[in-house]
């Protein structure tokens, strides 16, 4: 039975082709929306989580208060290395180093460049660093405790994106006036502005910078199996001691990675519901679109309920086959929303990946694409619930009058 | 005489067009019983048409009663109705009313899905009764490339799809030249002959008419006459 309705709704579909189309559009502008918003969204919150994941959940970040997480360098309060003797005297803490952001004037044959300059300690504290930075050097080596006026270039400079010529290993670079030698050279990160950056040892950034003891950002490693809320509100007390702060009034942020994860996460989940809840409003218009279509219809085919009633349809039959109706006209939009919404998500990604944003990676999990075909079906039939019950309600004699 | 099978007794339909009231059918009686091949004549305005939807269980009457098979059709529901009709009565129309967006083949198996006849036994039967109507060869065509007779021929399958033992024609003939005018009426005369189908014919056409064994004449809502 509902075998054959569906088969005679997907026939008066694709007869009315025209009209078909016309009344999908608003349904796939905003399925496709949704479709490409959610997969792009997906594919970034992967990509990020699996960047913290990597990380591990025994770190902690230090940073002076009014930043957040990739915005350093321009806060009010200000953390030195006296913060860090504090942090690495604090029990469970196995190790801890921090780092120094500087925009940085780059003159490399003849040319010049602003880029951020980092502050990498050389020191065994630098090594914590390096395991959450998760450094890997295509090029040379990494930075070591006796260099001093040694750089290592982001991949970016070596690839000649930046300057006109290649920056290579041995190569001269000057920043901020000083003479450095490129020692090595950094893999791709992924983002396009970190494979910009240069390295330079902490103590020449000190002296370059005239930055005696600041630093942006301090990271620590706890020791295996301590318990790492506890060791971040030890780390708190001692640093709200040491700067004489009341609880409540830090002038500092001590985060765990997790927290970070947390924190993103909600403001994306957020931004990602707006976005949605915007791009729904086109699929409120393709669901009044579908009931206006209906409604024509079942004016169109006044003659044909009563035909259909005349011959032995029940209201019952009748409002089945238009709910049907309505609800394939739905998800017919939906079937092209999602492949245009799918086509645009992997254009971004290719698009992003053309800027040098490798880390994008549109996801189309299947509980997506179904989700939102028995979403937009839903919306066919609710769409036509009034239309249906209109047709079901035509007396035959009526109908079978109707010109 | 065995019981007839519809029956109209003292049958009332009034209008209401604004605040005017418009009686079509006046006190109107009427048997019809089982094999009975009966044309209801008049001009427009006399309550034919009115007649024919009582005859076909399409509306209720004002007052009175209409019986089919015995039971007075305003104790039904809407659906009960719907589906006895599809039973019983098989419609063949002026217009021939076959749903456009479906195939011949697929307008005569309608019916069958309304009464959720499965489909293989629905296949054979809109196949045998294509070919008896002639159009074996047109079944995969929509009505739209059909001509009017071959249209009605279609219908008239459709009409005899559920073995109803009621054919009710209104103008079978009304949109069709008189060549194939006749040849639909000589279908629906084979209907009546071999088939022992009951036949009510709707027309103003005498020479549709004379093909009855009794023409109803009527006129302001009731019947006047009867000729043969």
């Amino acid at each position: 039975m509902i075998k054959d309705y569906v088969k005679f709704a997907l026939k008066t579909l694709k007869v009315r082709k025209t009209r078909t189309f016309l009344t999908m559009l608003a349904v796939f502008i905003g399925i496709a929306a949704i479709v490409s918003l959610i997969s792009l969204g997906q594919g970034l919150e992967n990509a990020i989580s699996e960047q913290f994941e990597a990380l591990g959940t025994n770190k902690i970040m230090v940073s002076p208060a009014g930043t957040f997480f990739g915005a350093v360098g321009d806060s009010v309060s200000e953390i030195t290395e006296e913060d860090l003797d504090v942090i690495q005297k604090v029990s469970k803490v196995k190790q801890a180093g921090g780092m120094l952001y500087k925009m940085a004037r780059l003159e490399f044959d003849e040319e010049v460049q602003y880029t951020w300059a980092i502050g990498l300690p050389t020191d065994e504290s630098g090594d914590v660093i390096n395991e959450i930075a998760t450094f890997n050097y295509v090029t040379g080596r990494e930075l070591k405790e006796s260099d001093k006026y040694k750089v290592v270039v982001g991949i970016r400079l070596a690839e000649a994106d930046i300057f006109d010529k290649e920056v290579k290993v041995r190569d001269k670079l000057k920043i901020e006036g000083y003479e450095f030698k490129v020692v090595g050279g950094m893999g791709r990160i992924g983002n396009p502005e970190d494979d910009r950056q240069v390295y330079i040892p902490l103590e020449t950034a000190r002296e370059v910078f005239n930055e005696p003891d600041k630093l942006d950002i301090i990271m620590i490693e706890t020791t295996k199996g301590a318990s790492v809320p506890a060791v971040v509100e030890d780390i708190k007390k001692e640093l709200r001691d040491f700067r004489e702060v009341e609880e409540g009034e830090e002038d500092f942020n001590v985060q765990t990675f997790e927290e970070m994860m947390e924190t993103f996460a909600v403001v994306f989940t957020l931004v990602q519901a707006i976005l949605i809840g915007i791009a729904s409003i086109s699929l409120l218009v393709g669901g009044v679109s579908i009931m206006n279509t209906m409604y024509t219809s079942v004016l169109q085919r006044t003659r044909e309920i009563g035909v259909m009633k005349a011959i032995g349809a029940k209201n019952k039959d009748i409002w089945i086959l238009f709910i049907i109706e309505s609800g394939f006209l739905g998800m017919a939009g939906g079937i092209i929303g999602v492949l245009i919404g799918m086509g645009l998500a992997k254009l971004v990604e290719l698009a992003a990946f053309q800027q040098g944003i490798t880390i994008l990676k549109a996801q189309f999990p299947w509980y997506l694409i179904v989700g939102t075909l028995v979403f937009s079906f839903v919306i066919g039939c609710l769409s036509g619930l009034a239309p249906a019950y209109r047709a079901s309600k035509l007396k035959p004699v009526d109908a079978l009058r109707y010109e | 005489m065995n019981k007839p099978i519809i029956e109209l007794k003292d049958v009332w339909k009034i209008y209401q067009i604004g605040h005017v009231k418009i009686p079509a059918l006046r006190g109107l009686s009427l048997s019809i019983h089982s094999g009975e091949f009966i044309a209801i004549m008049g001009k427009s305005g006399s309550g034919k048409s009115t007649l024919m939807n009582m005859v076909g269980c399409l509306d209720i009457p004002t007052k009175g009663r209409v019986n089919l098979y015995g039971d007075d059709i305003a104790s039904f529901t809407e659906s009960d109705l719907a589906q006895t009709r599809g039973k019983k009565i098989g419609f063949i129309f002026q217009k021939f009313n076959l749903i456009p967006t479906l195939t011949a083949f697929e307008n005569v198996m309608l019916p069958m899905i309304f009464q959720g006849i499965p489909f293989e036994e629905r296949k054979k039967k809109a196949q045998s009764l294509l070919s008896m109507v002639g159009l074996s060869e047109r079944s995969a065509h929509r009505p739209g490339e059909l001509s009017g007779g071959e249209q009605q021929r279609v219908a008239i399958a459709r009409s005899l799809a559920i073995d109803p033992e009621i054919i009710l024609a209104d103008e079978p003939t009304g949109n069709l030249d008189s060549k194939t005018g006749k040849m639909v009426m000589d279908l629906i005369i084979k209907l009546h002959k071999e088939q022992k189908k009951t036949i009510i014919i709707v027309t103003h056409d005498e020479d549709v008419a004379k093909y009855a064994q009794k023409i109803k004449v009527l006129r302001d809502g009731l019947v006047i006459g009867q000729k043969k």
